[in-house]
This record gives C-alpha cells, sequence and structure tokens, in this order.
C-alpha cells in the first residue's frame, strides 16, 4: 500500500491477513504520526517496537488511541488533570485489556477535558488540542484528543468516553464517527469515574464499519463492574445499503431556533438522503427534552463530587507541599491539583446535594430523568430511530466560551437527553459548513446498536463524506 | 442567587481552598447556572418517581472466597509519602 493512513482500521486488517501489509509496517508509521503530532493530541506516545499480540487476533495489531481516562499499568493516566500529574495505576481498565487482546495494541494515550469535563477540550490540564480542520478552532469534548487524532490520521482508530455527549459531540467536530453504547453494555473497571450512573466508553472510528468493529470487541458482562450488563446479540458488521421501511423520528424541540443555518442545511440534506434511501421521516415528540441540560447540570456534578472525594493526596497523584494539618493537606491539594471546571463542578455538585437543596435540586432532576426517558420510550413506540445534528454549530474558537460556563454547556444540548436516558446513539459526519464538518445523530432503543449502525453505514455511503482535507 | 458565605460554606464542605479571585468568579458562574437549573421548577414531577440508575439490575454477590489483594509495595509505589507499611500524612491537628 502506498500511504497506510488513508486506508480505514478494517482495511489494514484485511491487508495484514491478505499478507499486503505487515503489522510492523502499520505500528511504525502511526507510531511516527502519534509522535510527530502537532494538534496536542497525544499525551504520552508509546516507544519501540509493536508490543507482542496474537498473531490470530481479529485485529490484527491494528494500534489504537486511548483516552487518557483510562487506566493503564505502568502507562501515564492523568485524566488530563494536574492532580494526577505522572500517575502509573496499578491495573489496566477491562475494555482496554480487552481490545490489547483482541490485537489492538496501544498507541498512545490521548489528551481531554480534564476528568472529561468539557465540550471544547479547553480544559485539560496540558493544553488545549487543537481541530485539525481549522487549528484556530476546538476539536470538541471532552474525548477531543482521540478525535483529533483520528481525524488528522495519527491514530486509525480510538476510544473516548461519553457522559453527557463527549465521544459524539467531537467526532462531529472533527469529522469523523463516534458511539456512545448503552449505559452498562461496556465495562466502567477501570475508567477514572466522573458521573458514573452516566459515563460509558465507546469507539471513535474514521467510518462505521470501523466503529462496529472496534465495538464489537468492547462489550461484555465484567464481574468487576456490576453495572455492566453485556450486550445481547453480538455486534454485526453493517451492511444496509438502503433503509426501506425504517422510520426515523425528528424531534421539534432539539432541531428548532438553536441550530445554527449551515448546521441546519446539512442536516436537512441529511433527512432528504435517507427519504432517498427509502426511509420514512416523520415528526416526533420529547416534551421534556428542553430541560435536559438543567437536569444534567445537577446530576452530573453531583456524582462528581463524590467520585473526587478521592483525590485528596494521600494515597497517589500531587500533594501540596505546604500543609501543617490534614485538613489543610486535602484543601491546598486539591486546590493546586483541579483546573477551574473541575473546581466549578465539584462547588456545584455539592452545593446540590448539601443539607437543605438535595430534594429541591438532585431530587428534581432525577424526576426529570425519568420524564426523559419516558418520552424517549414513547418516541421509540413510533419510530425506529431518532435522527438530529450532534451539535448546533460546527467547531467553534478557541478561548470563544471558556468566560461563559453556561454558554459552553448548552453546546451538549442535542446529546445529553440521549446521555440521560442511557440509549445508544453514533454521530456520523454529514457535510460541511463554512468548510468545517457537521454530525449527524442517531439513536435509538436500549442495545439496539446493530441497527444504529445499519442505518448509519446506510446514510454514510450515500453521504460519502470526505474527511482527507483533515489528514493533509 | 449564591452569595460569598455560600460559596465559602460550600467550598468547605466539598475540601477546596479557593483563592480571593476564585471566591468572586465562582459567585457570578455558579449563580448563572443555577439559574438554568431553576428552569426545572416549571415542570410537574409531584408524581414522578426518581431515577438514579437507568439499567434495571440486582446486586450483584460474588462468593466470600479469600483471594489476593494488591501487593503493598504495589498500593504504596505511587504514594507522595509513605513509611513503607501506610500512607503517612500529617497530623490531624486540633
Amino acid at each position: 500500500m502506498s500511504d497506510l493512513t488513508e486506508a480505514s482500521a478494517a482495511e489494514l486488517i484485511d491487508h495484514v491477513e491478505a499478507g499486503t501489509v505487515a503489522p510492523e509496517e502499520i505500528w511504525d508509521v502511526y507510531r511516527g504520526a502519534a509522535a510527530a503530532d502537532d494538534l496536542n493530541a497525544f499525551l504520552w506516545v508509546a516507544e519501540g517496537d509493536v508490543p507482542a499480540f496474537s498473531r490470530d487476533a481479529p485485529l490484527a495489531g491494528v494500534p489504537l488511541a486511548v483516552k487518557d481516562l483510562f487506566c493503564t499499568e505502568g502507562v501515564p493516566s492523568a485524566a488530563a488533570s494536574r492532580i494526577l500529574a505522572d500517575y502509573r495505576p496499578p491495573y489496566t481498565a477491562t475494555v482496554v485489556e480487552r481490545l490489547v487482546a483482541a490485537g489492538a495494541p496501544m498507541l498512545g494515550k490521548t489528551n481531554m477535558d480534564e476528568f472529561a469535563m468539557g465540550s471544547s477540550n479547553e480544559n485539560s490540564g496540558f493544553g488545549a488540542v487543537l481541530n485539525p480542520w481549522d487549528r484556530g478552532r476546538v476539536p470538541g469534548g471532552s474525548s477531543g484528543g482521540s478525535a483529533a487524532a483520528v481525524a488528522a490520521g495519527s491514530a486509525p482508530w480510538a476510544i473516548g468516553t461519553d457522559t453527557g455527549g463527549s465521544i459524539r459531540q467531537p467526532a462531529a467536530l472533527c469529522g469523523i464517527v463516534g458511539l456512545k453504547p448503552t449505559y452498562g453494555s461496556v465495562s466502567r473497571y477501570g475508567m477514572i469515574a466522573f458521573a458514573s450512573s452516566l459515563d460509558q466508553a465507546g469507539p471513535l472510528t474514521r467510518d462505521v464499519t470501523d466503529a462496529a468493529l472496534l465495538l464489537r470487541h468492547m462489550v461484555g458482562r465484567d464481574k468487576c463492574d456490576s453495572t455492566s450488563t453485556g450486550h445481547p446479540s453480538e455486534i454485526e458488521l453493517p451492511s444496509a445499503e438502503r433503509l426501506d421501511g425504517v422510520r426515523f423520528g425528528v424531534p421539534p424541540e432539539l432541531t428548532g431556533d438553536g441550530l445554527e443555518p449551515g448546521v441546519r442545511a446539512v442536516y436537512e440534506q441529511a433527512l432528504k438522503r435517507i427519504e432517498e434511501l427509502g426511509g420514512a421521516v416523520q415528526e416526533v415528540a420529547l416534551p421534556h427534552s428542553g430541560h435536559a441540560i438543567a437536569a444534567y447540570y445537577v446530576i452530573a456534578p453531583a456524582e462528581a463530587s463524590a467520585n473526587l472525594a478521592r483525590f485528596d493526596g494521600v494515597r497517589y497523584g500531587h500533594r501540596t507541599a505546604e500543609s501543617d494539618t490534614l485538613l489543610s493537606l486535602y484543601e491546598q491539594t486539591r486546590e493546586e491539583g483541579f483546573g477551574p471546571e473541575v473546581k466549578r463542578r465539584i462547588m456545584l455538585g455539592t452545593y446540590a446535594l448539601s443539607s437543605g437543596y438535595y430534594d429541591a435540586y438532585y431530587g428534581s432532576a432525577q424526576r426529570v430523568r425519568t420524564k426523559i426517558a419516558d418520552d424517549f420510550r414513547s418516541a421509540f413506540e413510533s419510530v425506529d430511530l431518532i435522527v438530529t445534528p450532534t451539535s448546533p454549530t460546527v467547531a467553534f474558537g478557541l478561548g470563544e466560551r471558556t468566560d461563559d460556563p453556561l454558554a459552553m454547556y448548552l453546546s451538549d444540548v442535542l446529546t445529553v437527553p440521549m446521555s440521560l436516558a442511557g440509549i445508544p446513539a453514533i454521530s456520523i459526519p454529514g457535510g460541511l459548513s463554512e468548510g468545517l464538518p457537521v454530525g449527524i445523530q442517531l439513536a435509538g432503543p436500549a442495545f439496539s446498536e446493530n441497527r444504529i449502525l445499519d442505518a448509519a453505514y446506510a446514510l454514510e455511503l450515500a453521504t460519502a463524506f470526505d474527511g482527507s482535507r483533515a489528514r493533509a | 442567587m449564591i452569595d460569598r458565605e455560600q460559596v465559602l460554606h460550600v467550598a468547605r464542605l466539598a475540601r477546596l481552598r479557593l483563592t480571593e479571585a476564585e471566591i468572586e468568579a465562582m459567585t457570578g458562574e455558579l449563580s448563572s447556572v443555577l439559574e438554568h437549573i431553576e428552569k426545572i421548577g416549571e415542570l410537574q414531577l409531584d408524581d414522578v418517581a426518581p431515577t438514579s440508575h437507568v439499567v434495571e439490575l440486582e446486586n450483584v454477590l460474588r462468593p466470600d472466597e479469600p483471594r489476593p489483594s494488591l501487593p503493598r509495595e504495589k498500593a504504596l509505589a505511587e504514594a507522595p509519602d509513605s513509611d513503607g507499611v501506610g500512607f503517612r500524612v500529617p497530623s490531624p491537628g486540633a
């Protein structure tokens, strides 16, 4: 092959199996590309030769970029936080272990918003990531490094995590595919926890087939994660070329005034393509989705404030040099180690859970969550999938939203409802608006990943999106 | 919506020592986010059950059998300060 970085991961596997490319060659090309990355997408890149893997492993040695949120034994795992700078965990996350065992050796650890809190990657403790389509813009977040690396061709594929949109939104802003699986299908063991009832790992890939292939080896029940359920059916490689008989729901609550005109145009084009492929497009109501952000920004910070209590400077990570009592050690370590957004979320969550406010905030938010899940359940009685844009805007400028936390939070308005309901959703490129990628989101009922992947594949074929400019 | 005193109280609960500038910024930023969250009050939620988790699961128990745990030296390897047996911290003080 002339240029390995122009092939998809599935194509690379075919080449390895046909004997036309050696895994060592793929490793060297991508290790070189990752080491030469100038988008700040990587926080750590593997050195030396390709790590040993089983020669009959299904992923054939195609290397994997791993979000810094995953614990990897002996390899820096900081969740892009200064409080965990240089931390090397004593164990590896289950999902990473599974993928490595399936033949995807770890290429590097990717940059992200600190503890996955952010929608732009500007909250990293190790500097922002640049969008390969326009280096003056953000790649989205929180899995911004994984998205930028795959889009730029410095990784064949990557894994990230999605709590309120952290896989789908950066995939959309970087012009690649990102899938958030049904909550529970992938083990969270060894993922540095942000909001435990929402966090879910998933693939970021160049196309839908690669997403299916990677997801197939991620799902599974894990005795180390009591909330993991595995997947009821094997993840199939998608093959649909038509959408005959598939009913697509358009929720007016999520596709109204808030969309940028260029995003709307690409979205309408996608709806037209769906109809041309034989799919039926109809309106469907999600009446409580307008309250999803409000509920999310109670639930996620509340869970985060509890999860992040463990970072106290006692057992691992940063410890302040200036403390004389145990309390001042905690307070000063956390003041020095956490960035502004993480502090804001801890404060918000602690406030929402504090005596006198618990029912008004956390209790009510959990009730909204029930309503949102019910909305989706009713919607899926009349449609098979819901289709929206992934993000109301294209990639925004670096620094543009950092002074206004609420404006940043509203970036997730189209992805948060699915997270609260725990249902799977994919973002695929739908086209360009003023030269920047626009993502189309397809969501389905719990465990409908095969249906989503098939529809996304048919739409992907018809769209024929060209992402090569980001790799130039 | 949230004043300086409340910010200081919550920071104490969260074991965060904020700088003067952070206290100032936090007061305004948290207020604007809380104002958005107040939207929840528009909804009638009295007869709605709360959702803490989307997956219906029963608790999972493993057999109560002894098994090896993380070796002490591995557990202490990343400690900022250790005496080789445990994690060393300053006195809890008065």
